[in-house]
């Protein structure tokens, strides 16, 4: 087990530390200072501009910037969704799958555009590899630029002073895509390449078993998805096990690689922030708070998954492994789970172990990752949803301070609280409604088992595959719990619409905020101010995080991982 | 800050009384709405009741328990309302006392053609004319356009002492209910009825016109949104009760609404802000808005005017320096001589110091051939002629010149002392007779006791505190590292002051300053807390945001002050409410679910004896605590002058460490009383 603790501290220290370069390079990208990339990237980015017919002098204010935003993922949704439709008659698709089911197609693409990645279907069976590069693989690389710019005009905001525009969203996105997306997936995925993950248009193998049985062994262009899906927070597998399987993630060393690549750019955009507001030091309060709070998670579900399954101890299966249900020999049962946090915290939503499998209070772990959907958060996004907390922080400490509260000299007042409500409110309000309303058909269907067929287990377990799939949809995670019979048209259609909603409102609302702020004078800070750089700053938001996530969730943890645990001990 | 004359006893047994009548009132669901957390109490406590009627006409379900969760919860609302009439009720009594000075009275108006007539007060408008003699009310509030007088404001201000009233110059106003004790004065009305100072007064302290304020707006948003999340969240309990095969009666839902909800920040947050303008209406200020408290907690940079604020009144004196030849006792003589008709304060202080020096005693001059000469612009020197000497006192250039013009010498000494003395921030006076200097007389500002520890506070605090005064900049640096402000502004005129308060606000600095000459009016409208002086001018008090009744411009530090502690009551209170909830979490949520999964039983981790008693206890607790909170959101929190970073620790120990830790201990009680008495 030690090689386990080394290999679990060892990843997290690696994307720590080249979070703080990597955060300098997204500052100078985006402040249009110079970048060693500059001759190799810059072309491709005044290329893909002029191409596309955008006038980067433009700025545009955060109604503008929301309206680019919102009409671009139209555009896409609607393409995407006809793409899946007709992928029968569309060419690269030697494998003769045909056009998806249109509650399953709405679901996919709304999962797609909105950097989820949910996914009711089997990459090998329902996608040709046109949709695999056109719509999977294009969008995991767009939906990620456009969190990134969202994430850039935010912080904009919050550093200027009476400023009205917080830049253009087609060139931000574009710069997010070709200068941060594009260089590092190449390197990811040429890494993956060269350690086995398949890149290719061939159709699938049909092989013979040593015993004689006839086997189809799927292919594809598995690499460079791969390398995005893991860079962008998207987690969307080109098979159906994602990271669990061989061709995805062949090696304990892609498995570092790619555990690294979840955590690096969430991590990295908070010192962006630290550069942009010229504040060091606060992108270090930030980032520290959410250490405090990913490093425990983390160092629980590694315990927990460590200490074994007492119900499979029973049956008289050593755990001394650890708990290994549903994971991979390769990775063991601390990398199993040091993933299962990093991509739940991230919004990642990729696995390379079945999240279905984890012991109760490691799968309680993974939906805390969503449901505070904040810590290092989805790339851009996560940001976005931790800047909702830091306001709420910064009104209750602020008058505690005898001040109306200021963020960054910035005062805080009606209408950002409203906006920074709507955020926050959004997100429980999407699980506990959309859980409610899913109990309430299953308690109302008679024989729901037959009639729904949802539920692979009874009990408080059921009830965290339908708050899982809830809490993952709503933190456009797109990690499953399995177990959930989900390609239904319930499921489908009530996964998409919260998918869409719990993407835009996190999105347009910290706009709307930022975009009040930085009309705002910024006062100077004195010693009678309350700065957000400070350690008591930091203490004070990681207890407001834990504090309202508890006060928000601690019912259904009750009623879903912390029965089950209970039960189990 | 001092408890002043004004304070009443918190509990005071009329106001109390009132406030017990005006809970029960406040009930109306058109009162309640205003309030969206203690709406949807009222609502929880009335299908509470509901349910308790339909289960005493049944004969199922739990009624002594539906019972006891429906009495709570009125409680609940009812105490709520308590908190808040309690505050108003103290503004009431206030404006009792306003009102009872008012009686009705009648002016002598005079017509065009000039002739008196008498009206009914009430009819005068702004523009008429008035005449008020010795023993008259003052009809409305006015500028004096002819006369002088003395007039009793104690019932403003309740200051005793009469003040002096004239027309011109800064100390033209009169307010309307006052009283002309000596002489006469002609005033030109400058309010409608109904729109007078006594009225907006009145108006005010009662919480008539209480709009809310910017950051109570945000709060209350905050404070929805809290209600909303748990309103989701106690919701979709009932649907994930019927997956786990059970239900949830009605009543236990509520209860854990209530529990959840912001209640005890809800309940006392219209309180807080009526008190907070209340404990300035105790320091005989009058805020003419909430927001201009809410801004005071937000100043930045104080402007404080050197004289009054910073120094005694007066320059005093405070040391003779002879020139060479002379002796100081000689000095002293000749300037105590030309001293004894000067009727200003630092003429009598050079009387009195040459006094205590020299034991020189003040002559009496009646009978003699002495001649006075006062002081003028023109000459800007003053004196006596006497027994054939000419002895002069004044400004260092002017006596220069009248001793030069009389043929005498000018040592160098003089310049050198004339310089010195400046330089330590004082005032030379020269004396001198036409053909010879005799000395100079020192005279000092004295910097009030105590202030240098004061703006050290200030400091602490993060504010800036800057010493506006006429004086040349010598001076000024001298009093101002004498006095330890952080900044300066000598030769201050009105432009000067504008300009700087237009400076401080372009950097996003709030800016609070007091003021009560008509000069003084643009500056006082531009900056955020602006402070009129009740003696000052009717277009100062216009332009202020507050009015302080005494007239003591040290007492902006303590506006500042109360408004700080204003934002911080609001913000304990909001701390401690939600921080509340963690217990009544772990109290009500095992409670909810045991019988469905008995495996948690151990999250009960206060081991209350019952779900019944756990949930009573957890609605009962969140009742009481709203009641022991009243006297703190009436007093404010303690107010401590520290830096943000020390005041957010040491508060958020109180109340988020304090507010988690306190209710576990308070469940538990109430569950063993409640076990005890056998009502769970």
């Amino acid at each position: 087990m030690s090689t386990q603790y080394l290999a679990v501290t060892f990843t997290i220290v690696l994307a720590v530390a080249t979070s703080v370069p990597l955060g300098r390079y997204i500052y100078d990208v985006f402040s249009g200072q110079h970048t060693w990339l500059d001759p190799i990237f810059r072309p491709i980015e005044r290329l893909v501009l002029r191409a596309s017919g955008v006038d980067a002098a433009v700025a545009q204010d955060w109604k503008r910037y929301s309206a680019s935003l919102l009409l671009s993922n139209v555009v896409m949704w609607l393409i995407g969704f006809a793409i899946l439709e007709l992928q029968g008659h569309l060419p690269l698709n030697p494998d003769h799958i045909g056009g998806m089911e249109p509650t399953q197609a709405f679901n996919t693409i709304s999962s797609f555009v909105t950097n989820t990645n949910l996914q009711h279907y089997a990459g090998e069976t329902s996608l040709s590899y046109f949709s695999q590069m056109f719509v999977i693989t294009f969008l995991q690389f767009v939906t990620a630029a456009t969190g990134v710019a969202a994430c850039v005009a935010v912080i904009r905001g919050l550093a200027g002073d009476r400023l009205t525009a917080l830049g253009n969203f087609y060139v931000d996105a574009t710069r997010a895509a070709v200068r941060l997306f594009l260089p590092l997936a190449l390197v990811v995925g040429v890494f993956l390449l060269w350690q086995g993950a398949p890149m290719t248009f061939k159709s699938a193998l049909h092989a013979t078993t040593v015993e004689g049985a006839p086997q189809t062994i799927a292919r594809g262009v598995v690499a460079a998805e791969v390398a995005i899906k893991q860079l962008g927070t998207n987690g969307g597998g080109y098979f159906n096990a994602n990271s669990a399987h061989p061709f995805e993630n062949p090696t304990p060393l892609t498995n570092l690689v790619e555990t690294w690549a979840i955590l690096v750019i969430p991590m990295a955009m908070v010192w962006a922030l630290g550069d942009f507001t010229r504040r060091r030091t606060l992108a270090v309060v930030v980032f520290t708070v959410m250490l405090a709070i990913y490093v425990p998670m983390v160092a629980i579900a590694v315990g927990q998954e460590a200490h074994g399954s007492p119900a499979i101890a029973a049956m008289g299966v050593s755990q001394t492994a650890g708990s290994m249900e549903g994971k991979e020999v390769r990775f063991g049962s601390g990398l199993s789970a040091l993933w299962a946090v990093s991509t739940t915290v991230t919004s990642n939503g990729s696995v390379n172990a079945a999240q279905d499998s984890l012991t109760p209070l490691t799968g309680l772990m993974a939906m805390i990752g969503m449901w505070l959907n904040n810590i290092f958060g989805g790339v851009g996004v996560g940001f976005l949803n931790m800047m909702i907390v830091i306001i709420v922080t910064v009104f209750i400490a602020g008058m505690m301070i005898g001040r109306t509260p200021e963020f960054l000299g910035k005062k805080v007042e009606g209408r950002e609280m409203k906006l920074a409500s709507l955020a926050l409110l959004w997100h429980p309000l999407a699980i506990l409604i959309g859980t409610a309303v899913a109990c309430a058909v299953w308690t109302s269907t008679a024989h729901p088992d037959a009639a729904l067929g949802w539920l692979h287990n009874h009990g408080p377990h059921g009830f965290s595959e339908m708050l899982y799939e809830f809490s993952s949809s709503a933190a456009n995670n797109g990690s499953g719990f399995e177990g959930l019979g989900n390609n239904t048209p319930f499921w489908n259609i009530s996964t998409g619409l919260v998918m869409l909603l719990s993407r835009y409102i996190p999105i347009v609302a910290p706009l709307a905020l930022a975009g009040s702020l930085a009309a705002k004078p910024a006062a100077p800070e004195t010693a009678g101010s309350l700065r957000a750089d400070t350690p008591t700053f930091g203490f004070t938001l990681w207890a407001v995080i834990i504090i309202l996530g508890l006060l928000m969730f601690l019912p259904v943890a009750v009623l879903g991982p912390l029965a089950e645990y209970l039960a189990l001990h | 800050m001092t408890d002043h004359s004004h304070a009443r006893s918190l509990w005071d047994s009329r106001i109390v009384r009132q406030a017990a009548w005006d809970s029960l009132r406040k009930l109306d669901p058109r009162v309640q709405i205003r309030n969206p957390v203690m709406f949807i109490v009222e609502g929880g406590s009335l299908l509470t009741t509901i349910v308790f009627v339909q289960e005493l006409l049944g004969t199922a379900g739990s009624r002594l328990f539906t019972g006891q969760v429906a009495f709570w919860l009125w409680f609940t609302v009812i105490f709520a309302n308590f908190a808040e009439a309690m505050a108003e009720g103290r503004g009431k009594a206030q404006a009792d006392t306003l009102r009872r000075t008012r009686t009705e009275t009648t002016a002598n108006r005079i017509d065009a053609a000039g002739r008196e007539e008498i009206v009914p007060a009430a009819t005068l408008r702004q523009g008429d004319l008035v005449m008020v003699r010795a023993g008259d009310l003052i009809p409305s509030d006015g500028d004096i356009i002819e006369g002088v007088a003395s007039v009793d404001e104690s019932a403003i201000t309740g200051e005793s002492a009469p003040v002096i009233r004239e027309s011109g110059g800064d100390r033209s106003a009169v307010t309307g209910g006052t009283r002309v004790i000596s002489d006469w004065i002609k005033v030109r009305v400058t309010s409608d009825p109904g729109h007078t100072f006594l009225d907006r007064m009145i108006a005010l302290v009662e919480g008539a016109e209480r709009q809310k304020t910017p950051n109570e707006i945000a709060l209350t948003i905050l404070l929805a949104l809290l209600t909303l999340v748990f309103l989701l969240v106690v919701v979709t309990l009932e649907p994930f009760a019927w997956y786990a095969g059970t239900t949830i009666p009605i009543p236990v839902l509520i209860a854990l609404l209530v529990c959840l909800i912001p209640t005890t920040i809800g309940a006392l947050i219209s309180a807080i802000g009526i008190a907070g303008m209340d404990r300035l209406v105790q320091r005989n200020v009058l805020a003419m808005s909430g927001r201009a408290v809410e801004a005071a907690g937000d100043v930045d940079t104080l402007l404080l005017d050197k004289t009054g604020t910073i120094t005694l009144g007066n320059r005093q004196a405070h040391a003779f320096i002879a020139l060479s030849g002379i002796t100081e006792r000689e000095l002293a003589d000749a300037a105590q001589l030309a001293s004894l008709a000067d009727e200003t304060p630092e003429g009598r202080s050079i009387v009195i110091l040459a006094k205590e020096r020299y034991g020189l005693r003040g002559r009496e001059l009646a009978g003699t051939n002495a001649v006075f000469v006062p002081f003028s612009a023109h000459t800007r020197m003053s004196g006596i002629d006497l027994d054939g000497r000419r002895i002069r006192k004044g400004a260092a250039d002017a006596m220069a010149q009248y001793v030069a013009a009389g043929g005498g010498p000018i040592p160098a000494e003089l310049q050198l002392e004339v310089d010195r003395i400046a330089r330590s921030g004082g005032t030379p006076l020269v004396v001198a007779e036409p053909t010879r200097v005799l000395g100079v007389v020192h005279l000092k500002d004295i910097v009030k006791g105590g202030i240098r520890e004061r703006f050290a506070r200030l400091r602490a605090m993060g504010i800036r505190t800057v010493m506006i005064t006429g004086d040349n900049p010598l001076t000024a640096a001298a009093i101002a590292a004498e006095a330890g402000v952080d900044d300066y502004l000598a030769q201050a005129t009105p432009e000067h002051k504008m300009r700087l308060i237009r400076e401080q606000q372009a950097e996003g600095k709030l800016v609070a300053m007091t003021g009560d000459g008509t000069n003084d009016a643009p500056a006082l409208a531009q900056s955020d807390v602006g402070v009129a002086m009740n003696t000052g001018t009717t277009a100062a008090k216009e332009a202020g945001n507050m009015v302080d009744l005494d007239s003591n411009p040290t007492k902006l530090i303590e506006i500042v002050e109360i408004g700080k502690q204003l934002l911080m009551t609001r913000g304990a209170l909001t701390t401690f409410s939600i921080a509340n909830d963690v217990a009544k979490y772990f109290a009500i949520v095992p409670a909810m679910f045991i019988l469905a999964f008995p495996q948690l039983g151990v999250l009960n981790i206060m081991r209350l004896a019952t779900p019944e008693s756990a949930i009573l206890s957890a609605v009962i607790f969140n009742a009481l605590i709203i009641i022991a909170l009243i006297p703190l959101a009436l007093r404010g929190i303690t107010y401590r002058p520290l830096g943000a970073a020390a005041l957010l620790r040491r508060n958020m120990l109180i109340y988020g460490a304090g507010g988690i830790v306190l209710p576990f201990v308070g469940i538990k009680v109430i569950d063993l009383l409640l076990v005890a008495v056998h009502l769970a």
